[in-house]
């Protein structure tokens, strides 16, 4: 089990540079794999291109208090970026200044961040309509400190993306720590007890699945059914609904592909799952990422690989949407894990 | 020049076959994705029932499928091995059904 980020190891990986490198060499080079951009045009589709802006993903920071195995983000204990309340400040203007429907509060755990409540109570008083919270569960667990998040994110009216791998103990603490399973166990109930989950509550409460793996997930709706059967039989959880997202090549899941020696295998079933029908509802057609230091990305997956919008608007300072808006989106191998299958995205499937 | 004469390369060349028999080939595939289908039986069900099987017919291409599709589908290791024994208990059991044959033989030809 890792117990530290990949930069606290010194990993070469650590590098963004490093995992570009890789994505696009190695089975990509002359001959290999056909590279995303020229997939693209062998399917005769246009490469994505931002549409109306609708989401402001935020990461807040890279602190978590967990250190699971395939984290993109590669957040843990031991990361200490974080957001400054000056930067808070600059998102919020670009939430009254733009018609941004939902802001996505992410990290690590964004609940660790000092302001963190601050933050959130400030964006209730903007136009958005809905404050996400990307929460990992045991945050709430934790410390007594975060017992009282459920009454919190109630009051907000924040809608709750949780991630479970598996609605069984060994595959979910195999992939993000042991004990991980029962303390989410008990942070899911906390939440049902304060209305979270129900169906006739509009308190949302979603989970998010992705494999704990080299492998794909498989049907959306299939497993959602499994999961709400499964959790409600064991534990008498409900939740709405049910993310499936696949793991992207990158940071710690790629450093766990290589090492497992599924590097190749597992991005040619990706350019074999590729669907021409994902690209058209890509996450990042509708989203612009932020990250702890102000910078502006396609989506959160380009902000881990250090691939900044193609826009002379780079940072939140001098926010001009119409500027970005004509910006190309940066793509490169890791994409394919947006539009194999059903596609995927921080909403799970596409398609 | 080492041979081998499964390549696991191959099973994504399995569509190939209908290069040659374009007709009986497809409806071939037709016919297996049809079955695979979500039905009276779960999708899942279906993924261990053919885990069993490929057990039974020894395919090392339906193994390593089977293998992954039920991870894919959330199927524990517990329950695919679980799985390969019912496949191997039939093929155990099927073998030694027939020592009823051989004692049928035995006891009409001895005295
Ligand atoms: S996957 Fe989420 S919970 Fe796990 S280490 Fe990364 S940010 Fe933290
Ligand atoms: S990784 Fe980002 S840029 Fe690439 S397709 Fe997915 S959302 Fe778009």
């Amino acid at each position: 089990m890792v117990s530290k980020s990949l930069k606290a190891r010194n990993s070469l990986l650590s590098s963004t540079k490093r995992q570009l490198e890789i994505l696009s060499n190695g089975i990509f080079s002359e001959g290999g794999l056909p590279k995303f951009d020229s997939n693209l045009v062998a399917y005769e589709l246009n490469a994505p291109r931002p549409l109306k802006l609708e989401i402001l993903q935020v990461n807040v920071g890279y602190m978590c208090n967990q250190v699971c195995a395939h984290c993109h983000v590669d957040a843990g204990p031991d990361r200490k970026e974080m957001m400054s309340r000056e930067t808070m400040e600059l998102c919020l203007d670009v939430l009254k200044k733009t018609k941004v429907k939902t802001i996505d509060l992410t990290g690590g755990a964004p609940e660790m961040h000092p302001d963190f409540l601050w933050f959130v109570t400030q964006i209730r008083l903007t136009d958005v309509e809905e404050i996400i919270v990307r929460s990992n569960l045991t945050i709430i667990m934790a410390n007594k400190k975060y017992h009282n998040l459920p009454h919190f994110f109630k009051q907000n009216k924040v809608h709750i993306i949780s991630s479970l791998p598996f609605y069984k103990k060994n595959k979910t603490d195999s992939q993000r720590g042991d004990g991980v399973f029962n303390q989410s166990i008990t942070a899911l109930k906390l939440l049902n007890s304060v209305g979270y989950g129900k169906s006739n509550s509009n308190l949302h409460l979603d989970l998010v699945y992705n494999p704990s793996g080299a492998f794909l997930p498989a049907n959306e709706k299939i497993l959602e059914k499994e999961f709400k059967k499964a959790l409600k039989i064991d534990f008498n959880i409900d939740f709405n609904q049910l993310f499936a997202i696949t793991n992207l090549p990158i940071s710690r899941f790629l450093d766990y592909l290589i090492a497992s020696e599924n590097y190749e295998d597992y991005m040619s079933s990706l350019v074999e799952a590729f669907n021409p029908k994902a690209v058209a509802n890509l996450m990042c057609t509708n989203t612009l990422s932020v990250s702890w230091d102000g910078l502006l990305y396609d989506c959160d997956f380009n902000q881990m690989l250090g691939l900044k919008v193609a826009s002379p608007i780079s940072h939140l300072r001098n926010f001009n949407l119409g500027l970005l808006q004509e910006r190309k989106i940066c793509i490169s191998q890791h994409c394919y894990g947006c539009t194999a299958g059903s596609g995927s995205s921080c909403q799970g499937t596409v398609v | 020049m080492k041979r081998n004469y499964y390549k696991s390369d191959d099973l994504k060349k399995f569509k190939n076959i209908t290069d040659w028999n374009p007709d009986l080939g497809e409806k071939f595939f037709e016919y297996y994705n049809s079955v695979f289908k979500e039905g009276t039986l779960s999708t899942r069900e279906k993924s261990l029932i053919a885990l069993a099987v490929s057990h039974v017919v020894q395919c090392p291409y339906c193994i390593e499928a089977y293998t992954r599709d039920g991870l894919q589908k959330g199927i524990e290791k517990s329950e695919m091995m679980e799985a390969v024994h019912v496949g191997a208990a039939i093929r155990s059991g099927a073998s030694l059904v027939h020592g009823v044959q051989m004692m049928n033989v035995y006891d009409k030809l001895s005295m």
